[in-house]
């Protein structure tokens, strides 16, 4: 597929990318080829699937076994009022088919288990995780170390968000999410922001930061997240970016550590 | 006889006693280290060398919280 294979709309739709020298014909190309899979569709997952969805990323899966609740609606902006007891990966259709018809949208409305975690991330090139729990992203990152896919993570608090890349197949210096927190972190791994609070606007930042490392993954702009850190504190409006080494003794990409 | 030496813990210059490890330092302070993570000179410091890295004068920590959250719920 080449530049010359683009429709008139699609030249029209992504002229600001490709104008770009950093996305250009060939991010745009790679962008519409990508296979992007995103864990959550709520706080986080709202900007990230709609910035994924308008910037032209051609197969969008999304999990999420939830229903749309109007405490939702606070800051989950890719749902709508009249779809209140919906499914989020129903609701969530609706509106990345509205902002973008070239992207296909495949749905997962269940969690994400040891079961099916290979089985359904296998199939994609890229993971974004927005969810709820600790659990399930150790779930992810040992999935995606196991399988070799790039990892970008977010995270929220009710006024601070982290992101980071893994992709540690891609180096022997670069960590996993492991490296990070080994172990779940006992009691506090159940609280959510149905308990925390959040403003709606934070989840905003974060999740549209999380697309734009996604983007930048799949075109090659910029310089990757990887073995970095990002803390945003919306309170005093800082952002710090801090190394993120490998572990050398990580149970799931250390060194010692036999992969098929 | 024990020497204190000065560091910086999330901006505040702390006087601690020489030779304590991350390990040391964090649980006299009454954290609990599967729930932190440590940055140590813009770095977060590997878990499984909590027990071996020894605070320096001068270095400057921050303790961090993890968060897991999505906003989901």
């Amino acid at each position: 597929m080449s530049l010359l294979d683009f429709s008139d709309e699609q030249l029209e739709r992504y002229s600001r990318h490709l104008v770009l020298k950093e996305i250009g014909g060939a991010g745009q190309l790679a962008l519409l080829k990508s296979k992007v899979l995103v864990i959550g569709a709520g706080g986080l997952g709202s900007p990230l699937l709609m910035y994924l969805a308008a910037a032209g990323v051609g197969t969008i899966g999304i999990i999420d076994d939830d229903r749309v609740d109007i405490s939702n609606l606070q800051r989950q902006i890719i749902h709508t009022t009249d779809r209140i007891g919906a499914a989020k990966v129903d609701s969530a259709e609706i509106s990345l088919s509205a902002i973008n018809p070239d992207v296909r949208v495949v749905k997962y409305s269940d969690r994400l288990t040891a079961d099916n975690a290979a089985q359904i991330i296998a199939t994609y090139d890229l993971v974004a995780d927005g969810c709820d729990n600790f659990a399930t992203r150790l779930l992810v990152s040992d999935t995606c170390v196991a399988l070799g896919i790039t990892l970008v993570s977010a995270a929220l608090g009710p006024f601070e968000a982290h992101l980071a890349t893994f992709k540690p197949h891609k180096g022997d210096e670069l960590p996993c999410y492991r490296c990070y927190m080994p172990e779940l972190p006992g009691d506090d791994q159940n609280r959510t922001c149905a308990d925390t609070g959040i403003i709606g606007a934070v989840a905003g930042v974060a999740g549209s930061m999380q697309a734009l490392e996604v983007v930048k993954e799949i075109t090659g702009a910029g310089d990757s997240l990887a073995g970095k850190f990002l803390i945003f504190d919306a309170l005093s409006m800082r952002s710090r970016l801090i190394k993120l080494p490998k572990d050398p003794a990580c149970p799931s990409c250390g060194k010692s550590v036999g992969h098929v | 006889m024990s020497f204190v030496i000065t560091i910086t813990v999330n901006g505040d210059e702390k006087r601690i006693s020489e030779g304590q490890t991350i390990a040391d330092y964090i649980i006299g302070l009454g954290f609990d280290p599967t729930k932190v993570a440590v940055e140590r000179n813009r770095e977060i410091a590997p878990k499984s060398t909590f027990n071996t890295q020894v605070l320096s004068a001068g270095d400057t920590l921050e303790i961090v919280h993890f968060i897991g959250g999505g906003n989901n719920a």
